[in-house]
C-alpha cells in the first residue's frame, strides 16, 4: 500500500515554544492510524499543521505525494482531507442538516447567476445535496434531529455529528481529533465498531488522536507516538505496546487508562 | 524654514499630547476588556462642558488644579457609572453587542448635550498666557502647561501600571482574562477602576484642549474623541505605550498636514493613515495580535 | 386564519401575485391621488430604508461581521447617480434606473477592496476600518469641487412609488436567493465558526467578496433612490448617524432574516416621523433603543428566524417547529 499522508521533519515554533519538532511520519492509504502521546506532546497542532489552520516553520507535509503544508485550509480540505476538533466547532445555530450541507456544498455545482435567478440546475443540485446530507445523517443517528438546532444536540451526537460533516467533504482522509473525548467504556466500544465501519463503508483512511488505549489499540492499524513534538516510535500497536521508550513517555507514566 | 519646522513640532506636541491623554483612555479599557468603548471621546467632551460649568456658573474662581482634579473625579465616575450600567451586563454576550452598546452610549452622550445645549460656548481665560520668544521660536506659557501636565498624568500613569500592583492586576487581565479571576483577583473592581482611570484622564484632556482651543461644543467628542481613538489603534489599541507614540504621531501628522495642504484634507488624512497601517500593521504599531486557540 | 396563512405561503402562485398587486397598486398612486405628497415620501422612505437594511443584513447579520460603513455605500451610490443625472444624462426617459444601477455599481466596486481587507481582519478591527472607510468618503466628498464640496448637490427629484417597490422586491429576492444557495450557506458559516467552515472546505474568500460586494451594491441602489427623492445631498447626509439609523434597524428587526428587515425599517421609519416634534432628542433615543436591544434582546425581533413566506419553497419543510 502507498502512503497517502507523509510527514517530514515538520517544525511549528510559537515564539519561543517549540510545539513540534521535527516530526515525521506516513500513513499508509486505507489504514486506520493512531496518534497517541502525553498532553501537550503536539498532536492537535499537527492536525492543524496538517489542515492548513497553522503554517509550519519547516519541514514538508504530502498529501498524495503533493506538498501541501502552507496552503490555505480551504484548499487543502477541497483536496480530501476532512476533519474534527478536539473541542466541537460546529454551527450551533444551524440546524443539523444544515451542517452537513454546508460541507456537502463544495460537491455541488451551479454558478452564482444560477443561485440569482433559481434556475433548475440549482433547484436539482439543492435537492442533491438534501437527499445526500440526509444519507449521511442516517447511519449516525442524526437523520430524526435533522431539523433541530446543532446546538441543541447532546454532547455525544454532536461528536457524531462532527464526523457526519467531514465525511460530507467526501475525504479520502479523516482526521478525528479525540472522538472518544467524554465517552464511557461501552459508548467507546461502540464507537470504536462504528469507526471501522465508516472506514469500510466510505473507503477512507482515518488518522485519530485519542487517549482511550482500548480504542486505539483495537481499531489502528499503525501508531505514532508522540513526545515533546517529536516521533519517538511508529508501529503496530503491538510494536508500540512493547516499545520501552513508549512505556517510558507515556504508559508507564501516566497507566493505561 | 527651520525654526518654522520647530514651530510647527511645538503645535504638534501640544495636540499630540492631548490626543495621546483621550487615546489612552481607549487603549486601556481595550486592555481589560478587549472592548473598543466608542463612548470615552464623548467623555472628553462631557470633560470640557464640566470644566466650563465650574469656571461660568460658580460664584468663586476655582485654581486651574482644582478645576482640573474636579473634572477628572467627575468624569471618571461617570466612565466607571457607564461600565456599570450598560457595558458589564453584556461582558459575556457575543463581541458585536458590546460594540454597538458602546457606540449607542456614545450618541446618546452627544446628542443629549447637543440637545440641551445646540450652539457651542466660549470659554472663559483660565489661564492668563504669555508668549516667551527663544532662538527665533514662540512658545507660549499654555502651551508648556498643556505638555507638561499630559507629560506628568502619562508618567504618572505608566508607573501606576509597571510598579504597583493593580497596575500588574491589569496587565494580568489583558494578558489573560479567563484565569486572572481564578487567581483572586476582584475583576469587577479592576474594571471599574481602569473605566474611572481612562475616563478620569480623558476628562483631563477636555479640560487641557479647551484651554488651547477655547470653544466648547457637543461635537468635539466625534472630532477630536475619534481622532483619539485613531491614534489609539495605530499606536496598536491594548497598548499603553501604543497609545502615546499614536497620539504623538497623528498630532504630527496633522499639524504637518494643515502647514501644506488646505484644512480641509485633515480629516481624510488622519483616516486614511489609519487604513494604511491597519493594512499593513493589522495591530498597530506597537499592538499584540489576539491569541486564538484552536 | 393562521392555518390560512401557511396554506398560503407554501402556494406557488401567492407571493408572486402579492408582488403583481403591491406594484399595481404603486403605480395606481401615481396616477391617482390615493395619498398625499408627505405620505408618499414617507412611504418611499420605507421603501429605501428596507433596502439598507436587507443589504447590511448580508454582512452583519448573515456574515456575522459588525460594519458601521453602509452609509459610505449609501453616499456613493447617491453621488454617483446624482452625478449621472445632472452632468451626464438629464431629462432622459431612462434617467433613474440607468442612474441608479450606475450608482449601485459604483458602490460596489468600492465595496471590493474592503472584502479584500477583510480576508485577513475581522471583528473589532474591520468595524474600525469600515468606520475609517466611512469618514474617507466623507471627507473626499468634502474635498470634491465637482461634486460640490461641503455643499453638496441637487439632483433632480425622479424617485417615485413604482420604482422604489421594484428595487425593493429585487433586493429581498436576489438576498433570498443568494442566502438559501451554497453561497449563502459559505456566509452563514463564516458567521457560524469560520475556522470549521475552512475545514469544511467553505471558499470563504469568495463569500466574503460577494457578501460585500452585494450588501454595497444595494446599499448603493438606497443610496441613488435617496438622492433622487431628497433634492438634495450633501456629504453631511451619510456620516455614523446615517449609518447608526441602518444598525438600529437591523438590530432591532432582527439579525439574519429579511422580515426581520423589513419589519425593522418599517418600525423605525415610522418612529421617526411619529417623534419629529421632539427634534434633536430624538438622535438620543435612536442610540438609546440600540443600547436597551443590546441589553435585552440582542438578536432582534426576528433574530435568526424568517417567515414562512420568505423562505424558498425547497427549504418549506425542514423549518423548526413545523
Amino acid at each position: 500500500m502507498s502512503a497517502l499522508l507523509e510527514v517530514d521533519r515538520l517544525t511549528k515554533r510559537f515564539g519561543g515554544l517549540c510545539a513540534i519538532s521535527g516530526c515525521g511520519f506516513s500513513v499508509r492509504e486505507g489504514d486506520a492510524h493512531g496518534i497517541i502521546g502525553p498532553n501537550g506532546a503536539g498532536k492537535t497542532t499537527l492536525f492543524n499543521l496538517v489542515t492548513g489552520i497553522y503554517r509550519p516553520t519547516e519541514g514538508t507535509i504530502r498529501f498524495r505525494g503533493k506538498h501541501i503544508a502552507g496552503m490555505r485550509p480551504g484548499k487543502i480540505a477541497l483536496m480530501g482531507i476532512g476533519r474534527t476538533f478536539q473541542n466541537i466547532r460546529l454551527c450551533t445555530n444551524l440546524t443539523v442538516l444544515d451542517n452537513v450541507r454546508i460541507a456537502f456544498d463544495s460537491r455541488l455545482c451551479y454558478s452564482l447567476p444560477e443561485a440569482v435567478f433559481r434556475l433548475p440546475r440549482l433547484e436539482r443540485e439543492e435537492r442533491r445535496s438534501i437527499v445526500g446530507s440526509m444519507g449521511l445523517l442516517e447511519p449516525f443517528g442524526l437523520a430524526e434531529h435533522a431539523n433541530e438546532l446543532a446546538g441543541d444536540l447532546p454532547y455525544g451526537s454532536q461528536r457524531r455529528l462532527e464526523i457526519a460533516r467531514a465525511l460530507a467533504l467526501k475525504p479520502s482522509l479523516l482526521l478525528l481529533d479525540e472522538p472518544a473525548a467524554g465517552l464511557n467504556t461501552g459508548e467507546t466500544a461502540a464507537l470504536t465498531e462504528f469507526l471501522r465501519w465508516v472506514r469500510n463503508h466510505f473507503q477512507v483512511t482515518i488518522v485519530l488522536i485519542e487517549h482511550h488505549m482500548h480504542l486505539v489499540m483495537n481499531l489502528c492499524d499503525r501508531i505514532t507516538v508522540l513526545d515533546f513534538g517529536q516521533t519517538i516510535a511508529e508501529g503496530t500497536p503491538a510494536e508500540v505496546r512493547a516499545n520501552p521508550r513508549v512505556i517510558d513517555a507515556y504508559l508507564g507514566g501516566t497507566g493505561e487508562e | 524654514m527651520a525654526s518654522y519646522l520647530a514651530q510647527q513640532t511645538i503645535n504638534a506636541l501640544q495636540l499630540g499630547s492631548i490626543y495621546a491623554l483621550i487615546a489612552l483612555g481607549y487603549s486601556m479599557v481595550y486592555g481589560v476588556l478587549v472592548m473598543i468603548n466608542f463612548a470615552h471621546g464623548d467623555l472628553f467632551m462631557l470633560g470640557a462642558f464640566a470644566c466650563l460649568l465650574l469656571a461660568t456658573l460658580l460664584p468663586v474662581h476655582l485654581p486651574l488644579v482644582v478645576i482640573l482634579l474636579v473634572v477628572m473625579i467627575v468624569i471618571g465616575a461617570v466612565g466607571a457609572l457607564i461600565e456599570r450600567i450598560a457595558y458589564r451586563p453584556l461582558r459575556n454576550a457575543p463581541r458585536v453587542s458590546a460594540i454597538i452598546t458602546a457606540l449607542g452610549c456614545g450618541l446618546v452622550i452627544e446628542n443629549t448635550t447637543l440637545s440641551i445645549s445646540p450652539y457651542p460656548h466660549f470659554m472663559p481665560e483660565l489661564f492668563h498666557s504669555t508668549t516667551i520668544a527663544w532662538a527665533g521660536l514662540t512658545i507660549t506659557t499654555l502651551q508648556i502647561l498643556i505638555i507638561g501636565v499630559s507629560l506628568a498624568l502619562m508618567i504618572g500613569l505608566d508607573l501606576l501600571v509597571t510598579r504597583t500592583p493593580f497596575g500588574m492586576a491589569m496587565r494580568a487581565i489583558s494578558f489573560d482574562s479567563r484565569t486572572v479571576p481564578l487567581m483572586g483577583i476582584p475583576v469587577n473592581t479592576l474594571i471599574s477602576r481602569t473605566f474611572f482611570l481612562g475616563a478620569g484622564l480623558g476628562g483631563a484632556a477636555g479640560v487641557l484642549y479647551s484651554l488651547a482651543y477655547p470653544q466648547v461644543s457637543a461635537g468635539m467628542g466625534v472630532l477630536i474623541g475619534w481622532k483619539a481613538f485613531i491614534a489609539a489603534v495605530i499606536g496598536g489599541i491594548g497598548s499603553i505605550r501604543g497609545a502615546v507614540l499614536g497620539g504623538f504621531i497623528l498630532g504630527a501628522v496633522e499639524v504637518m498636514a494643515v502647514a501644506f495642504l488646505p484644512s480641509t484634507y485633515r480629516d481624510l488624512i488622519s483616516y486614511s493613515l489609519l487604513l494604511v497601517i491597519l493594512i499593513f500593521k493589522p495591530y498597530g504599531l506597537l499592538g499584540q495580535p489576539p491569541n486564538q486557540k484552536v | 386564519m393562521k392555518e390560512f396563512l401557511h396554506a398560503a405561503a407554501r402556494c406557488r402562485w401567492a407571493l408572486p401575485a402579492l408582488v403583481v398587486l403591491g406594484f399595481a397598486f404603486c403605480l395606481a398612486c401615481e396616477f391617482f391621488p390615493i395619498f398625499n405628497d408627505y405620505s408618499k415620501v414617507v412611504l418611499i422612505t420605507i421603501g429605501i430604508n428596507i433596502i439598507l437594511c436587507a443589504s447590511l443584513n448580508l454582512v452583519n447579520g448573515y456574515m456575522g461581521e459588525f460594519s458601521v460603513g453602509h452609509a459610505g455605500f449609501m453616499s456613493l451610490g447617491a453621488y454617483a447617480s446624482a452625478v449621472m443625472a445632472v452632468n451626464w444624462l438629464p431629462s432622459t426617459p431612462m434617467e433613474l434606473p440607468l442612474a441608479v444601477v450606475f450608482g449601485g455599481t459604483v458602490a460596489a466596486v468600492i465595496g471590493l477592496p474592503l472584502a479584500l481587507i477583510s480576508f485577513n481582519t475581522r471583528g473589532d478591527y474591520l468595524a474600525i476600518i469600515t468606520l475609517a472607510f466611512l469618514m474617507i468618503v466623507k471627507s473626499a466628498f468634502e474635498n470634491i469641487a465637482y461634486v460640490g464640496g461641503p455643499r453638496g448637490m441637487t439632483p433632480p427629484v425622479l424617485t417615485n412609488m413604482p420604482w422604489t417597490f421594484f428595487w425593493v422586491v429585487l433586493t429581498l429576492w436576489v438576498i433570498r436567493n443568494l442566502v438559501y444557495s451554497r453561497f449563502g450557506r459559505a456566509i452563514i458559516a463564516i458567521r457560524e465558526d469560520e475556522i470549521a467552515a475552512n475545514a469544511m472546505g467553505v471558499r470563504t474568500r469568495e463569500a466574503k467578496i460577494l457578501a460585500f460586494v452585494v450588501s454595497s451594491f444595494f446599499g448603493g441602489v438606497a443610496g441613488a433612490l435617496y438622492a433622487q427623492l431628497n433634492f438634495f445631498i450633501d456629504p453631511r447626509s451619510f456620516d455614523i448617524v446615517k449609518s447608526t439609523e441602518i444598525l438600529v434597524m437591523v438590530y432591532l428587526g432582527g439579525i439574519a432574516s429579511l422580515f426581520g428587515s423589513v419589519l425593522g425599517a418599517v418600525i423605525f421609519t415610522v418612529l421617526m416621523q411619529v417623534l419629529q416634534p421632539i427634534g434633536t432628542w430624538r438622535m438620543v433615543i435612536l442610540p438609546l433603543i440600540l443600547v436597551l436591544l443590546m441589553l435585552f434582546r440582542p438578536r432582534g425581533i426576528m433574530g435568526l428566524r424568517e417567515l414562512t413566506w420568505f423562505l424558498p419553497r425547497r427549504e418549506l419543510k425542514k423549518e423548526p417547529g413545523q
